[in-house]
């Protein structure tokens, strides 16, 4: 039968399941497939730390958000119209989520008794029979039995055939959006040339689940949401982490430094090295160290022979390298430290998104060790970040730490992918030789940025010795004289300082510049500050946004931007780190709006603490 | 990077290798005679000075790349041999020494000291063992003998020591060596041996601190007891020691056993030392006990153990080199493209 179509201009799609169902999958096959055609988007992975907590358990869920539209969107939505629901658990624990009046998709297979037990449902009680979802349009089918009813005739297990229920699930979904489903055909046939039967189990799957949706007349109408009005260009999907590793080899390859990655595995920063170490053919050595210190100091030794030196990690990391840092800040040799920040302290919530290590970043090391600090709002703002952090480290022979978290990192988006031709060249300079009239060389001796020389082994007459003591200024040799210990002091922090003069000045992201409000932001809170500006500068609002990538040093201009207001708000998932420098800085009476639950602030949120200022 | 550098340097002397850097180490310390074997060996070795690097962690012997005229790094405690082996990875050209102590390379730095050597960097070690923390005045350390009185342990140190070529040859080391500051040619001898080899090289040097540890390898050094107490391996020969080369150790089964030589017994019926054996290597590795014990064995210096074995900077090249022979060299507006793009007009 032929169902209409509606074209609608937005929607959010939460898949949940059990962590073995595969919904991290259908929502990057979804997201894919949306990418291609032309929509904009949004991504929330959200999983648990267990690779496979206890099964059917609310702590096991698994939930992948993907917000799609023909307008341009900014968050993976506060929350979802369509909730895909494979088990008890992933209903109790997104029902919250779903708008009044939301679509259910639930695969009633997982609503067993043995699964409303483990979901902790009350004895005798199922959501989808006593009225808990009165009040949305819920579909239930049995994707257990359909699957394998569609796989009926494949020679393989019942427990391998229920692995491809995800792919039924997907299928439904792709017959629901009018979707062409060559993308995940494609993607399957790659990842399953060598196993033809799980091939074809997937394929059978997702057909099955597509003409499911064909055949039954549950469904009044399929949907359809145009291609997004983005900016004319070329565009792909990425995710935060694979931007990111990006961003290094495109810095890689402008700035002709062969690309050193020490690092350990650690959520959610592992899928960096993941990914350089595929790329090996960009001459990229990735060396997975035997622990975090390691990681790092191995990337200084690559850097002080004169390679780009890069060390990824997360908070708990950070905190171990934090003494190798301190000593790149005494050697003045160029590093870009990664942290995908989690939540914390200690172990924290290693899948759970926090902006929580920024004091630890900007104060985090024994001594007065000041580094610079930049950060990533988006997805696709890694890359561009990245290439930043290796800019400013070669250029200012200065270790960089670079900020992103675990929403950003695993979040995708449309990426207008800039080519080679577009970016600038990072150019860097090795010491070679002896100036005319050097007599020795003076490894500590400083040019108009109080950048010191870069000299690597293996250059004749350059020979010379650096470490963690004290350096004597010029010579570089050992120095416990008083007055040389705060000159060098002073000095470490002013060429940090003076790396403002190379940035760009804070610019305001949306609103007037001069107002009621000013919301300043930084990292992942990036969208969702966006849309609530948007939303009461519509309704005629004095609000502004500005949005810092540069955190330590601040844009020149960022004190003065700041005196335009009548109040600043600075909204953070932490307990208040970014609002306690702004004060030290500017001695603003900045306010402070936080949030630490291990999720993203919310638009609605937003909206009402900056509507409360304004009232 | 190799484009940097220079062929080999016209003849250099130990005199090319020292600095204007004032040597700090306390007057009679064992690493001034360290110090003065490394700067005679290096111009036999044909290294040019600014392929040199030695890299050091924190700790009394952790000054040495001061006082070479190299490059050098002083880093941080215990890291030195992470630092080298992203140096190593990243410039296999260069000659990466690594100087280090008891408590640099063997407490904090353990963890990373036997990864480098199941990894087998091409670099070489040289861990001065004291059996002491000198640096920060005397306490003990993880190679100091048990019930050891210092500042940290006045009723005796409850701690069993490494035995830190025996550690070694758990971590798969390739090449093992142990000498002494007090034997200045075996100690270059074996600085030469070190060098030559192709991969990680551990050589364990006891080293005396007069001040804080004074006399601890009294026994193996000084002219009276060193004969007795020594024994010196050399490749294809009988493990043979004493003062009238009378004494040998020969293998009863996997054991060994000290005999005289004469009553019935000849050299042909003793160890014969073979470098390449791993199995005997870890046997000499456990000639380590007590010297004050009744019975003890004598301490082997020498070369324990030198075998070849795929080194990791060179694996890590031709890695890449294969992946770049088979893909093709990495394309960076291919990359940023990917697989699935769509136009916005």
């Amino acid at each position: 039968m032929s169902v209409p179509t509606r074209v609608i201009d937005d929607v959010v799609i939460k898949f949940a399941g059990d962590s073995g169902d595969g919904m991290q999958l259908t929502g990057s096959q979804f997201t894919n497939n949306t990418a291609l055609i032309g929509n904009d988007l949004s991504t929330f992975p959200d999983f648990p730390a267990e690779i496979r907590a206890p099964q059917g358990t609310v702590p096991g869920v698994s939930g992948y958000q993907l917000h799609f539209s023909s307008n341009r969107i900014f968050t993976p939505g506060d929350s979802c119209d369509v909730l895909v629901a494979m088990n008890a658990a992933a209903l109790k624990v997104n029902l919250k989520m779903l708008k009044k009046g939301g679509i259910i998709i639930a695969n009633t297979d997982g609503f067993d008794t043995k699964n409303l037990r483990l979901a902790n449902y009350p004895e005798g009680a199922n959501p989808l029979e006593d009225g808990t979802v009165s009040g949305y349009e819920l579909y239930k089918i049995d994707v257990t039995k359909l699957t394998r009813e569609a796989l009926k005739d494949i020679q393989m297990g019942v427990k391998e055939k229920d692995r491809a229920k995800n792919m039924f699930v997907l299928g439904f979904l792709y017959w629901l959006y009018n979707r062409d489903m060559q993308s995940t055909f494609s993607f399957l046939h790659d990842k399953f040339s060598s196993k033809p039967e799980i091939l074809e189990s997937n394929i059978k799957a997702i057909q099955a689940g597509y003409n499911f949706g064909d055949t039954i007349e549950a469904f009044t109408s399929r949907y359809k949401v145009e291609k997004a009005k983005l900016p004319a260009g070329n565009y792909r999907g990425i995710t935060g982490n694979t931007a990111l590793a990006y961003g290094l080899i495109a810095a890689s390859q402008m700035s002709s430094l062969p690309l050193f990655l020490g690092t350990y595995p650690i959520t959610p920063a592992s899928d960096i090295l993941h990914e350089l170490a595929r790329h090996k053919n960009f001459g990229i050595r990735t060396f997975q160290a035997e622990d975090e210190i390691a990681g790092i100091s191995a990337a200084i030794g690559a850097a002080y022979g004169g390679s780009l030196g890069v060390t990824t990690t997360s908070g708990p990391g950070m905190a171990l390298k934090t003494e190798a840092m301190g000593l790149a800040v005494m050697l003045e040799i160029p590093l870009v430290i990664v942290n995908i920040q989690r939540g914390g302290p200690s172990t924290g919530l290693p899948t759970k998104t926090e902006q929580s290590d920024l004091l630890q970043a900007y104060y985090g090391r024994n001594g007065e060790c000041p580094m610079p600090v930049i950060s990533t709002a988006t997805p696709s703002d890694c890359f561009d970040v990245a290439y930043e952090a290796v800019r400013i480290a070669v250029q200012h022979m200065t270790p960089v730490i670079l900020l992103s978290d675990g929403y950003i990192a695993n979040g995708s988006e449309p990426w207008r992918y800039p080519q080679s031709k577009d970016l600038q060249p990072i150019e860097v300079t090795f010491k070679k030789q002896l100036a005319e009239g050097e007599e020795k060389y003076l490894p500590y001796q400083r040019d108009e940025k109080l950048v010191r020389p870069w000299a690597v082994p293996g250059t004749a007459g350059l020979e010379h010795r650096i470490g963690g003591l004290e350096k004597e200024a010029i010579t570089g040799n050992v120095s416990y004289d008083p007055d040389n210990h705060e000159a060098m002091v002073k000095t470490r922090e002013a060429k940090v300082d003076l790396i403002a003069d190379y940035i760009p000045e804070q610019t305001l992201d949306s609103g007037p510049e001069q107002g009621d409000v000013l919301v300043l932001g930084w990292g992942s809170t990036y969208g969702a500050i966006k849309s609530a500006a948007a939303e009461l500068q519509e309704q005629g609002k004095s609000v502004a946004h500005a949005h810092l990538r540069y955190l330590r040093p601040f844009p020149r201009n960022l004190g003065a931007m700041l005196q335009n207001y009548k109040h600043i708000l600075v909204p953070e998932i932490n307990n208040g780190q970014l609002i306690k420098i702004i004060r030290d800085k500017f001695l603003v009476d900045a306010k402070a709006y936080n949030k630490i639950k291990g999720v993203p602030i919310t638009r609605t949120e937003l909206v009402s603490v900056i509507s409360e200022l304004l009232a | 990077m190799s484009d940097t550098l220079t062929p080999a340097s016209p003849a250099l002397t130990a005199k090319d290798f020292a600095t204007d850097q004032e040597v700090r180490w306390c007057p009679g310390c064992g690493d001034y005679s360290i110090l003065k074997q490394v700067q005679t060996i290096l111009p036999q070795t044909g290294l040019p000075r600014e392929n040199i690097v030695i890299i050091s962690g924190i700790g009394c012997s952790s000054r040495f790349p001061y006082y070479m005229n190299t490059y050098g790094m002083h880093s941080i405690h215990g890291r030195a041999t992470a630092i080298a082996s992203g140096l190593k990875a990243t410039r296999p050209e260069l000659s990466v020494w690594i100087v280090t102590g008891d408590g640099d390379g063997l407490s904090i730095g353990g963890n990373h000291t036997i990864h480098l050597l199941r990894r087998n960097f091409n670099v070489n070690i040289l861990l001065f063992n004291n059996q002491i923390y000198g640096l920060t005045k005397g306490q003990y350390s993880p190679t100091s003998e048990e019930h050891k009185v210092t500042k940290s342990t006045p009723a005796g140190s409850l701690d069993h020591p490494f035995n830190p070529l025996a550690l070694a040859m758990g971590a798969d080391a390739s090449f093992i060596a142990r000498s002494m500051d007090r034997d200045p040619k075996h100690l270059q001898q074996m600085l030469l041996r070190a060098n030559g080899h192709n991969g990680a090289s551990l050589l364990e040097i006891y080293q005396n601190c007069n001040i804080f540890n004074d006399g601890a390898f009294e026994i193996f050094t000084e002219k009276g007891s060193k004969p007795e107490e020594a024994l010196f391996l050399e490749h294809g020969q009988p493990l043979i020691f004493g003062a009238d080369k009378n004494k040998g150790i020969r293998l009863d089964g996997y054991k060994p056993v000290v005999v005289n030589l004469g009553e019935g017994m000849n050299a042909d019926d003793l160890w014969i030392h073979d470098e390449t054996d791993f199995f005997k290597a870890q046997i000499l590795t456990r000639l380590f006990d007590d010297p004050t014990r009744q019975g003890h064995f004598p301490r082997p210096f020498g070369v324990f153990y030198a075998a070849d074995r795929a080194t990791y900077e060179n694996s890590m090249s031709l890695q890449i080199e294969e992946i770049i022979a088979k893909k093709g060299k990495g394309n960076l507006d291919s990359l940023l493209q990917g697989k699935e793009t769509w136009v916005i007009e």
